[in-house]
């Protein structure tokens, strides 16, 4: 039991992650009608934008100290952050706490970068075949890739969580197991609830303000929301560039546990779509189900009990279940009748 | 419907093609491409691209899985040569049927779903088959090392013929010449031209006729009561069994196969090398692989002391700059250059080269009377309705 715990604990923060960024290309495809290759790209560009975060604060200052000599007899040097120079012990929690400070930074970040992919690509390819759309995002993300490898260089950057939040929670003790059976890193934790708040917060603002009812209405019927004046093409605008945000946060958060490197988008971006193919194409639900449930599915296929039944089984499992979803459930979980059927 | 019955300017064509490639040494040696590596890439990468023409040219279904099929190719070829004989023929003959299998047990479940679905399908099949490739059949495929030959293979039939290699690695030879440099290309560059004879075919019969009548609407050949998914599975095979013989090839001319082959960003090369040189024409797949085997291999050698060189004639501040600013395009940054390639042709060029050429040509023949039915061999009518 408590093995069988741990497992879906362990999916969950893996799970969230995919879950993130499915809700991202879910929106995108049901807002905009566009498949966007470039998404996992944007997760990747959420992490680098945690590294140069960090980068920045830990921009320090060197003097000499006369006083103390290295072991060639040249002053010895001393570095000191500015951050830390300017506000003290305000700067030391800030630099400590960088990944969640860059949370703040990245939303409005990832918003501009989403708007301006928007309005300067993407939007030119509303009334493309679905192949075009796919190949030129696709080119995209290879761009991305690239800038950020030369900037960053090719090796993962690691990101250290918050001290105060790396150790490991004994989970089982707080529902009724003995101690030591669900041990559990806290950042994973931290993630898995902190997805949990970032959907629950895209689902309230579909569902509960004026906006999101808009977005919804064109979601189902753009012409005829068009047809009321509403200007729908500035709000998928927006609508895009949240979806950046979600993609980026996702991106920020997942850097103390996995460290980011150019191709991270690329690997994710697989997996995202077959997440949102089973989940269905255009259900926000049915995306955040089957992320949780395909990273907790491969969480359990990583069991060693599990591998050695049928070896290899974890590095395919979730295309399996995509290929069985698709030929069983063409509309995949959650998916809506009239979405994408051709 | 005989072998001869075919158009005069199929024929010039054909036979165009079949001199350029034969005379490649010579007509590519001014642009410093006139050497054996890279022309075998040329051939072998070109084979790969006609081949997926077939299937994402004529009947609209884009695959990213297909550089699946190439590395089952190359494994295949690679065990031939172990366990029968280092005459590339068995190997491609081996690699293009297992190529064609696959695919078609791929293609099989893939064509049941259209549109993105389709994609992603292949695309699932072909990160699976990457995925087991270095994990579960590391015993087939040697895992992350690549599978090699070894001085101890079998070599059933060179043993029986009687050809013993001593104790040196062999490489493959066709019945004693080395398929090394030139005599290597020119194996490859005559399976090209017979390839590009069976497309040629392809596209101009009534098989051809029907994979294009799917592209510009499958509802409507469905209303008539017709199934269209035989066809386009017939297609699909034809492209896998394409794909497993470049993927053959490959390894004729290096006897070695890895599993990157297979990652999905290869896939994603031999689509851009499709549009680029334009999807639905005959010549365009060819050379767009021409284009991109070329530039990767002369961006890839850049380096900033050429690159120097290169801007010497500017003042040192600028030269710098431009160094700094070029040399991300170059070497390493390849990928840069052919990511953004691929946006600028898509965008602006989505017919490829093909209808580059063609809007030159109409440009020029405006004042004579504008285009005649004549002036597009090769060319596919424009889908009416693609979404």
């Amino acid at each position: 039991m408590d093995a069988i715990l741990l497992q879906v604990l362990n999916g969950l923060d893996k799970g969230g992650a995919y879950a993130l960024i499915a809700l991202g290309l879910t929106i995108i495809f049901g807002t905009l009608g566009v498949v966007n290759f470039a998404h996992g790209a944007l997760f990747m560009l959420g992490a680098f934008c945690a590294v140069s975060i960090k980068a920045i604060l830990s921009l320090d200052l060197v003097t000499l100290d006369p006083t103390k000599t290295t072991a060639w007899g040249t002053p010895l040097e001393i570095r000191q952050p500015y951050v830390e120079a300017w506000f003290g012990d305000f700067g030391t929690t800030l630099l400590e706490y960088s990944v969640p400070v860059s949370i703040l930074i990245a939303i409005p970040v990832m918003l501009l970068l989403g708007i301006i992919m928007e309005r300067g690509l993407i939007r030119y390819f509303y009334k493309r075949p679905h192949a075009d759309q796919i190949l030129v995002t696709f080119g995209l993300a290879i761009v991305l890739q690239e800038i950020i490898k030369s900037i960053f260089g090719a090796n993962p950057i690691p990101q250290p969580a918050p001290e105060t939040m790396q150790g490991m929670i004994d989970f089982g003790i707080a529902i009724g197991f003995d101690a030591g059976n669900v041990v559990y890193p806290m950042w994973r934790l931290i993630y898995f609830l902190f997805s949990l708040v970032i959907i629950g917060l895209v689902f309230a603002f579909l569902q509960f303000t004026t906006f999101g009812m808009v977005v919804r209405a064109g979601m189902a019927d753009r012409e005829t929301v068009g047809l009321l004046g509403i200007d729908i093409d500035r709000r998928f605008t927006i609508v895009f560039g949240i979806a950046a945000v979600v993609a980026g946060l996702a991106g920020v958060m997942y850097t103390p546990i996995l460290s980011p490197d150019y191709h991270m988008g690329m690997d994710f971006l697989v997996l995202s779509f077959v997440v949102v193919v089973v989940g269905g194409m255009g259900s926000l639900g049915g995306a955040v189900l089957s992320g949780f449930l395909l990273g907790i599915l491969q969480s359990f296929a990583s069991m060693n009990e599990v591998k050695d039944i049928l070896p290899g089984i974890d590095q395919i499992i979730i295309y399996l279940i995509a290929v069985a979803i698709l030929l069983i459930r063409p509309r995949g979980l959650m998916g809506r009748k009239g979405v994408m059927e051709n | 419907m005989s072998l001869i019955d075919m158009h005069k300017k199929d024929w010039l064509l054909f036979i165009g093609f079949a001199a350029v490639t034969l005379l490649a040494p010579i007509i590519f040696t001014p642009i410093g491409a006139g050497y054996p590596d890279l022309l075998q890439k040329f051939a072998i990468y070109g084979i790969f691209a006609l081949g997926f023409n077939i299937l994402f040219g004529l009947t609209g279904y884009l695959s990213f899985g297909h550089a699946a099929f190439l590395g089952v190719g190359s494994y295949t070829a690679v065990w031939t040569f172990k366990m029968l004989s280092m005459n590339p023929i068995p190997a491609i003959i081996f690699a293009t049927i297992v190529g064609g299998l696959f695919s078609a047990l791929i293609g099989f479940i893939s064509l049941r779903r259209t549109g993105i679905y389709f994609s992603i399908l292949t695309l699932a099949f072909a990160q699976m088959s990457y995925n087991m490739a270095y994990s579960v059949l590391t015993p087939i495929t040697n895992g992350e090392t690549g599978l090699q030959l070894a001085q101890s293979d079998p070599r059933v039939l060179d043993v029986a013929f009687g050809r013993d290699y001593g104790a040196v690695l062999p490489s493959s030879d066709l019945f004693g010449i080395d398929m090394t440099g030139y005599p290597g290309f020119y194996f490859c560059g005559v399976v090209l031209i017979i390839c590009f004879f069976i497309a040629l075919r392809i596209f101009r019969s009534p098989f051809g006729m029907m994979l294009r009548a799917v592209k510009s609407n499958q509802n409507r050949m469905n209303y008539t009561g017709l199934n269209t998914r035989p066809y386009a599975l017939t297609a699909f095979i034809i492209s896998g069994m394409y794909a497993g013989l470049a993927g053959g090839l490959l390894a004729v001319t290096d006897p070695l196969a890895g599993a990157e082959r297979m990652q999905w960003t290869a896939s994603g090369e031999v689509v851009l090398m499709t549009i680029l040189g334009g999807a639905g024409t005959l010549l365009g797949p060819v050379i767009g692989a021409g284009v991109i085997k070329y530039f990767e291999n002369i961006f890839s050698a850049f380096n900033e002391t050429i690159l120097m060189q290169a801007y010497s004639m500017l003042p040192e501040t600028l030269q710098h700059i431009m160094v700094n600013v070029s040399s991300l395009f170059v070497g390493e940054g390849w990928h840069l250059t052919l990511g953004a390639l691929f946006m600028l042709i898509v965008i602006f060029l989505p017919g490829g080269l093909m209808e580059g050429l063609k809007r030159l040509r109409n440009l020029f023949a405006k004042p004579s009377g504008g285009e005649g039915p004549g002036n597009s061999a090769d060319a596919v009518p424009q889908p009416a309705n693609p979404a």
